[in-house]
């Protein structure tokens, strides 16, 4: 079927299989940040946003995303790498596999959420798993970069 | 993962059941999709709800009406839901995985499907609500969901009298997103119980020796005796039947007591 989709402000007017992802439609034009883990809705490593609201592309039909706008990492690279040294900091990744993803469902929540209190953060970051760490890095962090609000210096949404 | 022939957004309900009725064995309606595309069916039709403005959360003549494409997130998230009920039911889904999960995943879907580990569908049993079918009108969710699933309908919204009930949610998880191993809703309309037991692991029931010995003032222990001595339980990989009868008494003991305190506040 043929589809409308705009990711990161690009419009990409495509012929699609019917029962393609959305998962598989990002990475298929490029945005490789867009990664697969379990595929069964499971672990939020393919978090995207849709309408700016975070979604799993692995369980979205890429032929529901027509005539909306998606955001990758790709799209908000600049917050990304911003919350990316606070993760750095911390010691927070070991392997880095779930960082697209949880990133992605990290900012969400930023622009969702108003001052979170720890049980609404975890409660909002439940379905990020990460096979590495025990989360605390991850949660140290969130908790420096939600103090220091560098996206208010750094002019972002 | 599900293969699809033919995907449509049908302009209309009309459309959209035309095509269910073409051969409901090979056509399928998409909620979240989440479960649909974790099994193997091969669909002819496709058939996408969202463009039909099902995605509504309304409050009208006395009802709490859920549309059925409204996600499991807005149940959070919506005033008019987190409002009611002791917001027992954005609290019955905030366990399940998370909230890009919860962001696609349905109302529709998730009563529709009827599952026994539903969280959902525990909380709205306790609400005594109902469902509106295309074809079937509207059904006491109690009577659906002791009905067997058959693809051959469509279900439209949830609705909830707006009666200003009481209501407490308990579920048991063996990690925190897991599925349930066993949830609890109960809720309480001028010293009128209702209690529902969940995930036995078997689908979602009433208990009405539990909401019997509450309206009688026998107490929330009591209450919890009577839902385990009542209902059957099973066993599954998560837990089994002994101890999930033993969860059942704590838990609608304790939902109940949660209950009893949120009347009194
Ligand atoms: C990994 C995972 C973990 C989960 N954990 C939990 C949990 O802990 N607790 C819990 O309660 N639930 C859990 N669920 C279930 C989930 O909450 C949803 O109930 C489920 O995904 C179905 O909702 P959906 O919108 O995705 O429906 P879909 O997957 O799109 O559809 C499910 C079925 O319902 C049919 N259908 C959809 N909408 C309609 C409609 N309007 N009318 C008629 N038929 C319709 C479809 O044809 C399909 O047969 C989990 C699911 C997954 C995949
Ligand atoms: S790949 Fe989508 S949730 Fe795991
Ligand atoms: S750092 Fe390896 S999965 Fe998270």
């Amino acid at each position: 079927m043929k589809v409308k989709i705009t990711v990161n402000g690009m419009l990409y007017n495509k012929h699609i299989p019917n029962d393609m992802m959305l998962l598989e439609f990002l990475r298929k034009y490029g945005y490789v940040s867009v990664k697969r883990g379990c595929d069964t809705s499971n672990c939020g490593l393919c978090t995207v946003w849709v309408e700016g609201k975070p979604v799993l592309s692995c369980s979205y039909p890429a032929a529901r995303a027509d005539g909306k706008n998606v955001t990758t990492l790709e799209g908000v690279k600049n917050e990304a790498a911003s919350f990316g040294r606070y993760m750095t900091e911390q010691g927070a990744e070991q392997c880095g596999y779930c960082s697209p993803g949880f990133i992605m469902a990290v900012l969400a929540m930023r622009r969702e959420l108003t001052n979170p209190t720890e049980e609404e953060i975890s409660n909002y970051l439940a379905g990020n798993l990460c096979r590495c760490s025990g989360y605390a890095g991850q949660t140290r962090a969130l908790r420096a970069w939600l103090h220091d609000k560098p996206w208010e210096k750094e002019g972002q949404a | 993962m599900y293969t699809i022939k033919s995907y449509v957004f049908p302009e209309s309900l009309e459309e959209a059941d035309e095509l269910l009725r073409r051969d409901c064995r090979s056509s399928a309606i998409l909620g979240g999709c989440c479960w649909l595309k974790m099994g193997h069916r091969r669909i002819r039709w496709a058939i996408d709800l969202t463009r039909l403005g099902l995605d509504q959360i309304e409050v009208k003549d006395g009802w709490l009406e859920l549309g059925a494409s409204v996600t499991l997130h807005q149940l959070e998230t919506h005033p008019d839901v987190t409002s009611r009920f002791d917001g027992i039911l954005g609290e019955s889904v905030s366990h399940i995985v998370g909230v890009p999960f919860r962001n696609c995943a349905t109302v529709g879907g998730s009563v529709f499907s009827r599952f026994g580990f539903s969280d959902l569908t525990c909380a709205l049993l306790a609400l005594d609500a109902t469902v509106v079918l295309y074809r079937g009108g509207e059904v006491p969710l109690a009577q659906f969901m002791a009905t067997p699933i058959s693809f051959d309908d469509i279900l439209l919204k949830v609705r909830i009298r707006d009666d200003g009930r009481r209501a407490a949610y308990q579920s048991a998880r063996r990690s925190s997103t897991d599925f349930p191993t066993m949830a609890v809703a109960v809720s309480c309309l001028d010293g009128r119980w209702t209690v529902s037991v969940g995930a036995r692991p078997a689908r979602a029931v009433r208990s009405e020796q539990a909401a019997r010995c509450l309206n009688d003032g026998l107490g929330a222990a009591a209450a919890g005796q009577a839902a385990a001595e009542e209902l059957t339980y099973g066993t599954d990989l998560r837990a089994g039947a002994d101890y999930r009868r033993k969860l059942a008494a704590v838990l609608v003991r304790r939902a109940a007591e949660q209950c009893m305190e949120e009347n009194k506040g």
